[in-house]
């Protein structure tokens, strides 16, 4: 066994450990602690990416001295790796953008609370990403939860104790229901371990036993992974959580703990289920059919929005549609597109909330639209990047956005029944988003007739404006490079099957 | 349908159980009610586990007078998820307590929806 097959166990534990080891010491220390455990842990991803590129087929990690149907297991394949990078790099660039203003958003006793809080969300992440078992993954998504909630409640007054109630409420109700399904998935086959289960599933399916009980299973685990990561009649909790949380918080949660929930449903679709076991289930239209409710409404309810960050939320809903939208199509190019959209989605929006706080601080604070007028000549950069990911987020080439509208109408025109809905809800979801985000930036670059906002925090803008840039660059790359990128993914899922 | 039902009766108390719990945690409007709602869900996947793992006329896997016979116990995994469900679970629990602190000490009422009408007079 190779020395870099270690690396995703490490990665997880030294995540986890490090977010103990920071309640302990001074705050200057755990934040220098909290930023070199993402980078080192983005850098053991990367390289288990490049290994893995080059051995061409995943591997299976044994936890403890019991081999496979008793003990836990970690897997990595092409895929895993990818993801467990970009989510460490996009939660490095949210932290670096959100530190100067961390300090008026939270009481300066509570931030190693914060950098704690940080580590386990991405440790869970990482063990969401990485576990061949199902009930580790159980066990992580309620950790990740409870992570999540305090990364909201962390800033205190009324309205985020309120949001993160709610949060909480949704995010029960679907972990119950996913409890619930991962048991009976047990009950039926006897295993945990996801390759065990598949052979079992398979079994049965060859069989034709336990129909019903088999699709009872598969909608729990559905539906409670869609409630918990904000799908369109769910979404109610997402606004208040994302729109009142810290800047940084709004940023992780929104590209990187609902997309920890939907990488975690695209594994059991592959390795638990099996892909055409998902796709007779016609749970698969369902998903497909909110998804493109969710891509209209999301976008009608964020054009009502008067406050910019309320908007940027909004704005998510419609893009998780879009996900789910993919993953319903039924077809490998749909779930590629899926995949892409994740990364695409996770970039953008963590680069308009970093963004967005740079306008409302130059506003006097002020997060509704008239008090935004001429805010990005105030805050350049911030304007620019704004900007940036408002044109990436309609589909303008260049930047992500297209590649994955793009992706999404090739997958469309592969599957005659949906082809036409699918077409239909993307060219008007477009242009609502273009109604929306460019009302944002034509604002935000309108003169304002007098002079009377003061900046509240940034005189020290040096990291906020790195954070901008890494942005504005990750953001491009994805746009055009994103063949290798498209690559990439596709192998990875030909490794999940 | 009828005959497994009746065998089957600990499963569908469970069931029935998951629903209630589900149903409170989602439409009751007081606070505490939504949480003893989130527990009886809970308990009620236990429930069902607890049942799925017991084998009639067998008894707790430890080993005692020396027997190693597997046929002599009951399955020991269900019960594994039980207890790490219910750690799960008592710190959901405790930790929606405490948000539900957080919000009686600032509005001295526990119904959700009112909270919320009175943070938009507040107009925060």
């Amino acid at each position: 066994m190779d020395f870099v097959q270690n690396f995703p166990f490490f990665s997880i534990m030294l995540s986890m450990f490090s977010g103990t080891v920071c309640s302990v010491l001074p705050r200057k220390a755990a934040k220098w602690v909290n930023t070199i455990v993402i980078s080192v842990v983005s850098v053991l991803s990367l390289i288990l990416l490049v290994y893995l590129i080059g051995k061409k087929e995943s591997y299976v990690y044994m936890m403890g001295h019991f081999p496979a149907p008793w003990g836990n297991e970690i897997r990595a394949g092409v895929l895993e790796a990818g993801m467990a990078l970009f989510f460490c790099v996009i939660m490095l660039l949210s932290m670096l953008g959100g530190r100067k203003k961390l300090h008026d958003e939270v009481v300066e006793s509570k931030h190693n609370m914060y950098y704690i809080l940080v580590n386990l969300l991405l440790s869970s992440l990482l063990a969401l990403v990485y576990t061949n078992d199902l009930f580790t993954a159980y066990v992580f998504v309620e950790i990740n939860t409870i992570a999540a909630c305090g990364l909201i409640m962390i800033r205190q007054n009324g309205r985020t104790i309120e949001a993160a109630v709610r949060y909480m409420i949704m995010s029960l109700l679907g972990s119950g229901l996913l409890l619930l399904g991962i048991c009976m998935l047990y009950d039926l086959t006897g295993h945990l371990l996801m390759s065990n289960i598949r052979e079992s599933v398979h079994m049965i399916m060859e069989d034709g036993t336990y129909r019903v009980p088999l699709l009872v299973t598969i909608t729990l685990i559905s539906v409670g992974l869609a409630i918990k990561s904000a799908l369109f009649p769910f979404h109610g909790w997402l606004p208040d959580a994302y729109g009142y949380s810290t800047v940084s918080s709004a940023a992780i949660l929104s590209s990187l703990v609902s997309k920890g929930y939907i990488f975690l449903l695209i594994k059991i679709i592959y390795r638990v289920l099996g892909f055409d076991v998902f796709g007779m289930s016609h749970i698969i239209d369902v998903l497909f059919a909110f998804g493109l409710m969710g891509m209209v409404f999301g976008s009608l309810n964020a054009i009502e929005e008067n406050d910019i960050r309320r908007m940027i939320a909004f704005s998510s809903v419609a893009q998780i549609g879009y996900i789910y939208m993919g993953i319903g199509m039924g077809t490998q190019a749909g779930m590629t597109a899926s995949v892409f959209h994740i990364l695409s989605h996770a970039a953008t929006k963590s680069l308009l909330f970093i963004a967005a706080i740079g306008l409302t601080d130059v506003s006097g604070g002020s997060r509704h639209f008239i008090d935004l007028t001429g805010a990005a000549y105030r805050n350049k950069w911030a304007g620019v990047t704004f900007t940036v990911g408002s044109l990436s987020m309609v589909g303008v080439p260049m930047f992500s956005g297209f590649i994955s509208k793009l992706l999404f109408a090739q997958a469309a025109v592969q599957n005659h029944v949906k082809m036409l809905p699918a077409l239909i809800v993307l060219a008007v979801s477009t242009v609502l988003n273009a109604i929306y985000f460019m009302k944002t930036v034509i604002r935000i670059y309108t003169p304002a007739q007098e002079d009377k906002y003061e900046s509240i925090t940034f005189k020290d803008m040096k990291s906020y404006v790195l954070a901008l840039v890494c942005f504005i660059i990750l953001n491009v790359i994805l746009g055009i490079s994103s063949q290798p990128i498209v690559d990439l993914i596709e192998q990875g899922l030909s490794m999940f099957a | 349908m009828g005959a497994n039902l009746l065998v089957n009766y600990g499963e569908a108390v469970a069931m029935l159980l998951f629903v209630i719990g589900f149903t409170n945690l989602l439409l009751q409007k007081n606070l505490i009610k939504k949480i003893i709602g989130l527990n009886i869900m809970d308990s009620a996947v236990y429930l069902f586990l607890a049942e799925k793992g017991y084998i009639e006329g067998r008894t707790v896997p430890i080993v005692v007078n020396g027997v190693q016979d597997v046929e002599a116990y009951i399955n020991p995994i269900p019960s594994g998820l039980v207890l790490t469900g219910i750690v799960v679970s008592v710190s959901v629990t405790a930790l929606m307590l405490s948000l539900t602190i957080r919000l009686y000490r600032r509005y001295h009422t526990l119904d959700l929806d009112e909270i919320s009408t009175r943070l938009k007079k507040e107009g925060l």
